[in-house]
């Protein structure tokens, strides 16, 4: 009994995952499906619907790339990960990818052997405190019990900060956001550190959201963005160019709702042109087909469509763009040029 | 003279006992209110349920089945401390199938109702061997129906007929004529262990999906070992046709099995949609991982425990230093394990899944403490029981086989379902590395814009899924303990 | 002769190994260790290779580096810059910490439920069949957090406590403080402190013994060997002339008298929690992080414990108990010298298992966010310096180093107290 079950599994098993680290293109195209390392829930960022399907900003970059490589924005298995599973299933190829809100750390592209193929959001860490609390200032948190989420660089920096302005603190860490804020909310901890972003999302699910303010303090950078494993530079290339083209696109002012138009025929701007595939052979030379771009582009949108529809101004998340802006709108937001 | 009698010759009528000794006051006197101690004691006891019910009924009983956010429930009841049960009307087939494809529901239902079905002439060994094979007709009859299309409703009425021609005759010969019969050389239903011994086979496929060729050439892999064995045995003797014909079973699951599989299925496919392992989620993974796990331990837990007791002394300090080993840790350092490491041990690309992974470390888990059960349950085996095999002339095996394990299962199988429930209830664990079973998925239902900040409903009602089942099995094999006693005395 | 001739010897052949039973178990047995040693190699080789693909050399030097990070509980001084080892053994002394707690409380609430539940009482005996019930049949993960959302969302915030006219107030002669963050009793201090002791210099191991409390505890249990020399004396009286002198002023002196002056000498006092800035300073602080996984753990384990007591008490049949009165033992005494001991014999084989499982089931203070050694080198350790080898084998050594202690010391005293059959 106990071969047979394993034995049958182990089929599926194998059916459904790949082989080695080499050659991740491939693999992801005989596989037919895109494996993406996902967080377990972060409002906006990837949580799943009451269907089951996986939204959010992070996932959009997961569904670009299916739709670049296979064609299909939903050929992609969402991996939940957590802080501790996220990079062991990233090395061991158990994911082809991981969008998961992860900073780009020396330690971890040169130590854990990860390379992070771009930036899809400029984030630092912040501190979420209650209105009636008084305090104006992350310096004025000397003493403060501080709700904090576990298995991060937050705690690093959060550590490093108090002891840099030589305060105390009493750090409350905690697993799951939901959880964070279900103890910030009860008055658990007069402060909640992540990333701004995330401090936004949080505080927009508030009863009332002007009851919380972010101080002024951003105590670190931390850019955000999707990594692969090393030693497959051309699986690297192809994540970190569907991420470019999604910058790009929005730059020459492609939407989902004009990239069937602008991409049936080459048009005056060449750089389009080169990008949706009219024009050069810039998706040979990845490994993929001409229509690449145009594909991930229709499917989730340029940039700003996802950063609009995920977590933009409009949303409940009602993030403002930022750093996360174009460099022309005076953001770091910057695709190197499709040529 | 005669007549006259000064001791009475007929009872007096019997008189009513007390009133503080009878009916209500008289068992509140007896059972409440004994003494001083026992009424305090019942008075505290008293307040502190009225207490506790006003508290959650006040907080239960709102209206707001139909909420579809935080917020609406608070419209909804107008605020207060309340709970908002919309996110149950709105959440509760994630939280009990995952991710599963909602097309596909009926597969992990079947598989459940199977399970019963298979289990039955294990654990409840009142009910006839016809009703067993009735349930089986009941149910693959009901699923042939719910499937639909004609040639699934002309199956599932000829099952439910089926069904219903063995419950009749069930139920119009009594057990004496029946017993006669079978005396004179009718014909007896098979036994319905053979479907307990296919199910195992049978559950990978509906679960997971895919050729059913592969299950059955795994299946296939037994019988070859087991003519492998009758032959070789014959032949060189019991121990060589033994590890013979282990071997012919392996080379068979190792290079054959798969092939041809594959080449059946080609011919004849007989496929299900495909369900990754990661779709698993929510009460059906608990389910999924403690029935895999208790299932697979079973054989590994009797090896384990024939190890433990046996006089070879590197079999049994082998043996040993796995039990202990595994019992010494906490069940969250093996899912590290699986979660972290487990990839790195195999051989460079081999790569399961973490559903898969887990599996693995909760089956070797499950394993130990099945071996100390079964050890339990040898031990407790009369020693007679050993010499009159010996006396008989059984080799090892044969005695094992034939008289120690089926009473030494027999006596564990509440020790069986006690472990069961421990795993099960340990599958929670699986959440700290983010598999998404109940209470996983509660953190990401909490995650969601519209259902943050509850807690209580969503923690009550995984709460209460757990408590029906785990109740329901520790009354049965308290059950089972009684019946085991009696079978004694 | 016939040492010559025997056939045995003349003629050894290979099948001998399978056939001979005297050979056939070295055969099994030889073959079941190269098996396993033949496991254990391709586990071993298969790890090399990952590893080295994965550039990973297994090191264990990042247990000198520096932790980076804070712990909250800490039972020793301890600082972000000192090593991941440190972090480690701050995580096991909690681990330590909230297991010794848990079996303490798990054991007297599991023997009050166990003894309430044979009770004559009705609604007693009912309740605690629900209480049983309700523990036993869900799983202790669900009961973690459960209590840990109820000491939340209940308690009042220390933000509460403050303003002209609180919310809310301290309790206990305004001595201990409940709040959402965790509970805050007085702690005691001494103002004429005899110093501290410090061991192991700088290392990761350092640690730093107050005198004070090192000469309360030797006054006190020496206090309490004196009171047993009394006993023993009084014993010995009896059984010489048959009457018992009166001791126990005696006894309660040696005990209490010393310490109470030591104590008075080193002017003890109670530092009381106050409400300073966002927090409560002073006293003793105990996060409810770590009151909701004592409470839980020991919720969860008293009802399997009130279960093993129960039968323990059932199995005790009733003729020992008529046997005692018919020799004209006193009830209570009757329980001391016939039941007990008998009932403890079957009591304490489970109980030693229930007290592991706790402990193991200890790890699950991740899930509260509680600093054990689950969290520190099994969880920030991990991440941080992404060695999970290293740190999942430490890990496992040192609870499999606790559970096999535990079972020892029980054992032992399982033993000294087993029935001596012969």
């Amino acid at each position: 009994m106990k071969k047979t079950v394993f034995l049958g599994a182990l089929t599926v098993a194998g059916l459904a995952a790949g082989a080695s680290a080499a050659a991740t293109l491939d693999d992801v195209k005989a596989r037919g499906k895109l494996n993406c390392g996902v967080a377990t829930g972060v409002p906006g960022f990837a949580a799943p619907d009451a269907n089951g399907r996986w939204e959010g900003f992070d996932v959009a970059v997961c569904r670009a790339v299916a739709a670049a490589v296979l064609g299909d924005s939903d050929a992609v298995e969402f991996v939940p990960t957590t802080g501790k599973t996220r990079f062991t299933a990233l090395a061991s190829g158990e994911v082809d990818m991981l969008a998961r809100n992860t900073t780009w750390t020396l330690s971890r592209d040169v130590d854990l052997k990860f390379t992070f193929v771009g930036v899809n959001y400029y984030d630092g860490q912040g501190f979420l405190v209650n209105k009636d609390l008084g305090v104006s200032s992350a310096k004025e948190l000397d003493g403060a019990t501080v709700c904090i989420q576990t298995g991060t660089t937050t705690e690093l920096n959060l550590a490093d900060f108090f002891r840099t302005n030589n305060m105390s603190y009493e750090p409350v860490p905690i697993e799951t956001q939901a959880e964070a804020l279900q103890q910030f909310n009860a008055g658990a901890c007069d402060s909640y550190t992540t990333d701004a972003s995330g401090l936004a999302a949080a505080r927009s699910t508030f009863e009332d959201p002007s009851s919380a303010i972010i101080m002024p303090e951003i105590i670190s950078k931390e850019p955000l963005g999707p990594l692969v494993r090393h030693g497959d530079n051309e699986w690297g290339d192809v994540v970190r160019w569907t991420l470019n083209a999604l910058v790009t696109a929005e730059e020459f002012g492609v939407t989902s709702t004009n990239v069937a138009e602008l991409s049936a025929a080459a048009g005056d701007n060449p750089e389009i042109n080169r990008l949706l595939g009219t024009e050069g052979s810039l998706g040979e030379m990845l490994g993929l087909d001409a229509d690449w771009a145009r594909r991930a582009i229709a499917s989730v949108g340029n940039y700003g469509e996802v950063f609009a529809t995920n977590i933009g101004e409009d949303t409940p998340i009602g993030l403002a763009r930022g750093l996360n802006a174009q460099w022309r709108d005076g953001g770091l937001i910057y695709s190197p040029p499709f040529r | 003279m005669s007549d006259m009698s000064y001791v009475r010759s007929e009872m007096l009528p019997e008189r009513a006992p007390p009133a503080s000794s009878v009916g209500v006051i008289g068992w509140m006197r007896a059972n409440l209110f004994s003494s001083v101690l026992n009424s305090i004691l019942s008075i505290v006891s008293l307040v502190l349920v009225v207490w506790l019910l006003s508290a959650f009924l006040s907080w239960a009983l709102s209206p707001t089945w139909s909420g579809t956010s935080v917020n609406n429930c608070r419209e909804l009841s107008g605020g207060g401390h309340v709970a908002c049960w919309g996110v149950i009307r709105e959440r509760w087939v994630q939280l009990l199938f995952g991710f599963y494809p909602p097309e596909e529901y009926w597969r992990p239902m079947l598989a459940f109702a199977l399970l019963f079905v298979a289990v039955t002439p294990v654990l409840f060994s009142m009910i006839s061997r016809r009703m067993n094979w009735v349930m089986l007709c009941v149910v693959l009859g009901v699923t042939a129906l719910y499937l639909g299309g004609l040639a699934g409703s002309i199956a599932g009425l000829a099952l439910l007929a089926l069904g219903a021609a063995i419950a009749y005759k069930a139920l119009s010969t009594d057990k004496d004529a029946r017993a006669a019969e079978i005396a004179e050389g009718a014909k007896r239903l098979p036994n319905p262990l053979i479907f307990t011994a296919i199910f195992p086979f049978l559950t990978p496929w509906l679960l997971w999906g895919g050729s059913l060729w592969l299950p059955i050439a795994a299946a296939l892999g037994f019988v070859l070992a087991f003519y492998a064995y009758r032959y070789l045995a014959a032949v060189l003797g019991s121990l060589s046709g033994l590890i013979l014909s282990v071997i012919v079973a392996l080379v068979w699951w190792l290079f054959m099995a798969v092939p041809f599989g594959n080449a059946i299925g080609g011919i004849i496919p007989l496929d299900l949609v495909q369900v990754a392992s990661r779709d698993f989620g929510g009460f059906m993974l608990s389910l999924t991982i403690g029935v895999v796990a208790i299932g697979c331990s079973l054989p590994i837990g009797i090896v384990l425990a024939l190890g433990r007791q046996s006089d070879l002394f590197i079999v049994k300090t082998l043996c040993v230093g796995f039990i202990e080993f595994i019992r010494g840790v906490p069940l969250i350092t093996l899912l590290f394990v699986a979660s972290t490491l487990l990839n790195i041990f195999l051989p460079p690309g081999t790569n399961f899944d973490i559903i898969l992974r887990v599996l693995i470390m909760v089956t070797l888990f499950a394993s130990a403490y099945m071996a100390e059960v079964i050890r339990g349950g040898l031990a407790a085996l009369p020693r007679g029981q050993y010499e009159a095999a010996d006396a008989l002339g059984l080799d090892y095996w044969k005695a094992q086989r034939l008289i120690i394990m089926p009473q030494a299962l027999k006596i564990s199988i509440p020790g069986i379902v006690s472990t069961f429930i421990g795993v099960f209830k340990d599958t929670t664990l699986v959440s700290i590395i983010g598999l998404l079973d109940p209470l996983g998925l509660s953190n990401s239902i909490r995650a969601d814009a519209n259902w943050i900040g509850l807690i209580w409903e969503l923690y009550g009602f995984i709460a209460l899924l757990f408590f029906v089942f785990c109740f329901s099995m520790s009354r049965y094999s308290m059950y089972l303990e009684r019946r085991l006693r009696t079978d004694h005395r | 002769m016939t040492t010559t001739t025997d056939p045995h010897q003349a003629s050894f052949r290979l099948s001998m190994l399978l056939y001979d039973s005297r050979y056939r178990s070295m055969t099994i047995q030889i073959i079941a260790l190269i098996g396993f040693l033949t496991l254990l190699g391709w586990l071993f080789s298969n790890t090399a290779n990952n590893l080295a693909d994965l550039g990973k050399e297994p090191s264990f030097r990042f247990l000198s580096e520096p932790a980076g990070y804070d712990i909250n509980q800490r039972l020793l001084e301890y600082t972000n810059r000192d090593t991941h080892m440190r972090a480690a053994l701050m995580g096991l002394l909690n681990t330590l910490l909230v297991a010794a707690l848990g079996c303490v409380t798990a054991t007297i609430l599991g023997v009050i439920i166990g003894v309430l539940r044979l009770s004559p009482n009705w609604i007693v005996s009912r309740l605690s069949a629900v209480y049983v019930e309700a523990f036993r049949n869900v799983p202790v993960l669900l009961w973690i957090v459960f209590t840990m959302a109820i000491l939340i969302e209940t308690l009042p915030a220390p933000k509460a406590f403050r303003g002209e006219t609180p919310e809310a107030t301290m309790k206990l002669f305004d001595s201990v403080a409940f709040t959402n963050r965790g509970t805050y009793i007085p702690e005691p201090l001494f103002s004429n402190t005899l110093g501290n002791l410090h061991f192991f210099g700088e290392s990761s191991l350092r640690f730093d013994v107050s005198l004070d409390l090192i000469l309360l505890a030797v006054l006190f249990f020496g206090g309490i060997f004196a009171s047993i020399k009394i006993k023993r004396r009084a014993d010995r009286i009896q059984e010489q002339t048959g009457d018992r002198p009166t001791t126990w002023y005696w006894s309660l002196g040696v005990i209490f008298v010393p310490t109470l002056i030591v104590m008075v000498a080193l002017g003890f006092h109670l530092g009381y929690p106050e409400l300073k800035g966002f927090n409560f300073k002073g006293g003793i602080y105990m996060r409810n992080s770590l009151i909701a996984l004592w409470l839980a753990l020991s919720l969860y384990t008293a009802a399997f414990i009130a279960e093993i007591v129960r039968a323990g008490i059932l199995a005790i049949s009733k003729g020992q108990t008529e046997a005692a009165g018919a020799l004209g033992l006193r009830p209570n005494r009757t329980m001391n010298l016939v039941v007990l001991p008998q009932a403890l014999r079957v009591i304490i084989p489970p109980l030693i298992s229930n007290y592991l499982n706790l402990t193991k089931n200890s790890s699950l203070a991740i899930a509260v966010g509680y600093m054990d050694i689950t969290g520190t080198l099994g969880g920030i350790t991990m991440n941080q310096t992404g060695r999970e080898l290293e740190t999942v084998l430490l890990l496992m050594l040192v609870y499999l180093a606790i559970s096999l202690t535990i079972s020892a010391v029980m054992n032992w005293y399982n033993e000294s107290v087993k029935l001596k059959e012969r």
